[in-house]
């Protein structure tokens, strides 16, 4: 068993008590709700006359299925806009923060969330979404939990949980040109398997993982669970004290900055801390990773060639063999060809600002490819301003890209932003799931956002630093 | 996936058996004035079956049903009755037909189910029944329900936000 890591001393310290079943009821230190995975939950609490345990920790956002174009009231959709109604209902019942898209503040929730100081070293962080992860970024155990725990969250701020194994993930070395933290975790993925996290959570360390920013970091946590790990972390540092001391929160109370600090240098894994294994990778050997099947672990570098299912350890070769076949791939070529229909920048894994940015430089003085529908969806409302303040907006509008409102749009197709038919679609998100981007034919290439950018102008897949040659020379 | 609540579907428990197709009352206890405030059913053999999915038990929870007693249930629906915390109790075809008829004289008494002693009380009688020994343990020990579990908890946890250095004071409630 491990000892003496983040982990341990966050569950730890927020154990309240080991119940019956075996399993710990961990305290909640934030709860983050979304329109489609709480309405339920809060039907059920209703029905037992049980009242919100915490509202003052909990906080509300639309993102699954708020439109990304036309936001206008009441939502052309039903249902979507049954789920606005009934979220805006019971946030108001329970008194509970809502950053809805007239605050200025409305995001996907792994967005928001870091964004305001919500997000903090040492919290314990649930919603009901599987990227939670996404905030052991900051330091925190963040993990995504199903309706009847979002039931328990709601009515008791605890969380009945088992304690997992630490697997250590050391990224030693530097990232080269045009190779991002989504590379690092694809390679993950690729190498452990969409499986090897199952019963684990994933520590991030070692010098690559340090030099990433908070965004980068992020991108990375918020992947864990592709890889099987319910949570993944970063120990807190100076480039985490200095994200966090720029939010809300700590602009508006800077005596809990330095109250707080102790706790989080508390809460780092000790030099000797005990792991239950331990996976080291060199950052500087990777290049852009692409997937060529539909699982996020069936990934490959941009230059390299599509592995033949035979060449697979056994339990993989039968999936491997049905995504090539729905991929429309063959084994020995390169991903880097392979014509794409739509680019879509977007998602909580990458729509943040540096993501937005290492975009726009690729894009910057090209066209989109005459067949390609390329679009935009910001994280949050808050980085779409920040991006148009700074002329973002106007390099992706002249290019041909379509520029939207903050959501998780086509990473999902829960709102209208979908594929069609057999569209192929290079994409930043997360999830290459045959049917995920809304059409069971189409086809899904994750990849950093740089990669969708060059894909998006040339109209294939593309190893993005032959762009970037271009650019320099 | 776009559901947002299983609310009101108490009115169709039993609909088929309570309404005609022109949503007329049919001759059936769950209409009868005097069943209204009923919490308990008592029940024939292999009750339950052909309903593997939570609905029908989470009709019967909102009609207002608490515990039911009977010869023998459908298995998964047993299942699905201890997830709700709805105990299924059963005794012989003789022993059941009795007590129909002692709830059928007096819809307005008291019924006791003792889950852990396996017996109910009704009148001046105390009958043995059987209640599933995984079904006993997890509604005696109470893990059927890790809100009502966890609730139970809220003085510790209480305790623990006040502990816990980021939680403002402001964000603890009142002590109930």
């Amino acid at each position: 068993m491990s000892e003496g890591t983040l982990y341990d001393k966050v569950w730890d310290r927020h154990t309240v008590t080991t119940l019956p079943t075996g399993q710990d009821q961990l305290f909640v230190g934030l709860h983050l709700i979304h329109e489609v995975t709480s309405p339920q939950a809060f039907g059920m609490l209703r029905e037992r006359d049980l009242e919100v345990a915490f509202p003052k920790l909990t906080h509300a956002t639309v993102d699954h299925i708020v439109p990304t174009a036309d936001q206008s009231r009441p939502y052309e959709e039903d249902a979507a806009e049954e789920m606005m109604s009934e979220l805006e209902k019971n946030v108001r019942d329970a008194g509970i923060d809502f950053s809805d898209p007239t605050s200025g503040d409305q995001g996907i929730v792994h967005v928001i969330g870091p964004e305001q100081g919500l997000t903090q070293p040492g919290k314990t962080i649930v919603c009901g979404d599987s990227h939670t992860s996404t905030h052991g970024a900051f330091g925190a155990l963040a993990f995504g939990i199903g309706t009847s725990q979002i039931r328990d969250v709601l009515a008791t701020g605890t969380v009945a949980m088992e304690k997992q194994k630490v697997r250590k993930i050391q990224v030693d070395g530097e990232l080269g040109e045009g190779v991002e933290a989504k590379d690092i975790i694809l390679e993950i993925i690729r190498r452990l398997g969409t499986e090897g996290g199952v019963g684990y959570v994933y520590e991030y360390a070692g010098e690559a993982i340090e030099n990433l920013g908070m965004e980068g970091r992020m991108s990375i946590c918020n992947m864990s669970i592709e890889g099987g790990a319910r949570a993944g972390y970063v120990n807190p540092d100076e480039t985490t004290y200095e994200w966090l001391e720029r939010t809300d929160y700590f602009q508006d109370n800077p005596e809990k900055f330095d109250e707080l600090k102790p706790y989080w240098e508390s809460i780092r894994s000790d030099d000797d801390a005990e792991y239950d294994d331990v996976v080291t990778i060199d950052a500087s050997e990777l290049e852009p990773v692409v997937t060529w099947g539909t699982t996020p672990g069936q990934g490959v570098g941009v230059t390299e060639p599509i592995p033949a299912p035979e060449d697979l350890p056994e339990e993989k070769q039968d999936t491997a063999r049905r995504a090539q076949e729905h991929m429309g791939v063959e084994p020995g070529e390169t991903m880097a060809g392979y014509d794409i229909d739509v680019a879509f920048l977007g998602s909580c894994t990458n729509a943040r600002l540096p993501d937005l940015r290492g975009a726009a430089e690729i894009v910057e003085g090209r066209q989109v490819d005459d067949d390609v529908r390329a679009l935009v969806v910001p994280g949050s409302q808050r980085v779409q301003r920040a991006a148009e303040e700074e002329g973002l907006k106007a390099i992706f509008e002249d290019a041909g890209f379509e520029w939207r409102n903050a959501g998780c749009s086509m990473c999902l197709g829960m709102n209208e932003d979908q594929l069609e038919g057999d569209e192929a679609s290079a994409s930043s998100s997360n999830r290459n799931f045959v049917g995920r981007q809304g059409s069971k034919d189409g086809r899904t290439v994750l990849m950093n956002p740089q990669m969708v950018a060059a894909a998006a102008v040339t109209g294939e897949v593309t190893d993005v630093r032959e762009l970037k040659e271009v650019q320099t020379a | 996936m776009k559901v947002v609540t299983f609310d009101g579907l108490g009115e169709f428990a039993f609909f088929d058996l309570r309404f005609d197709d022109d949503d007329n009352q049919k001759d059936h206890p769950m209409n009868e004035d005097r069943f209204q405030d009923s919490s308990v059913m008592v029940v024939n053999s292999n009750f339950g079956c052909g309903s593997s999915r939570e609905h029908a038990p989470q009709a019967l929870m909102r009609w207002g049903i608490d515990a039911i007693i009977g010869e023998s249930f459908a298995e998964i629906f047993a299942g699905n009755c201890l997830a709700l915390g709805i105990p299924t109790v059963t005794a012989d075809s003789e022993t059941i037909e009795e007590l129909q008829a002692w709830v059928d004289e007096n819809p307005d008494e008291k019924l006791e189910i003792d889950v852990e002693a396996e017996t109910v009380t009704y009148g001046d009688t105390t009958i043995d029944v059987t209640v599933d020994d995984a079904q006993r343990k997890a509604l005696v020990e109470g893990v059927w329900d890790t809100t009502a579990l966890m609730k139970s908890n809220a003085g510790e946890v209480r305790k623990k936000a006040e502990e816990l250095p980021y939680v403002p004071e402001s964000a603890i409630p009142e002590a109930e």
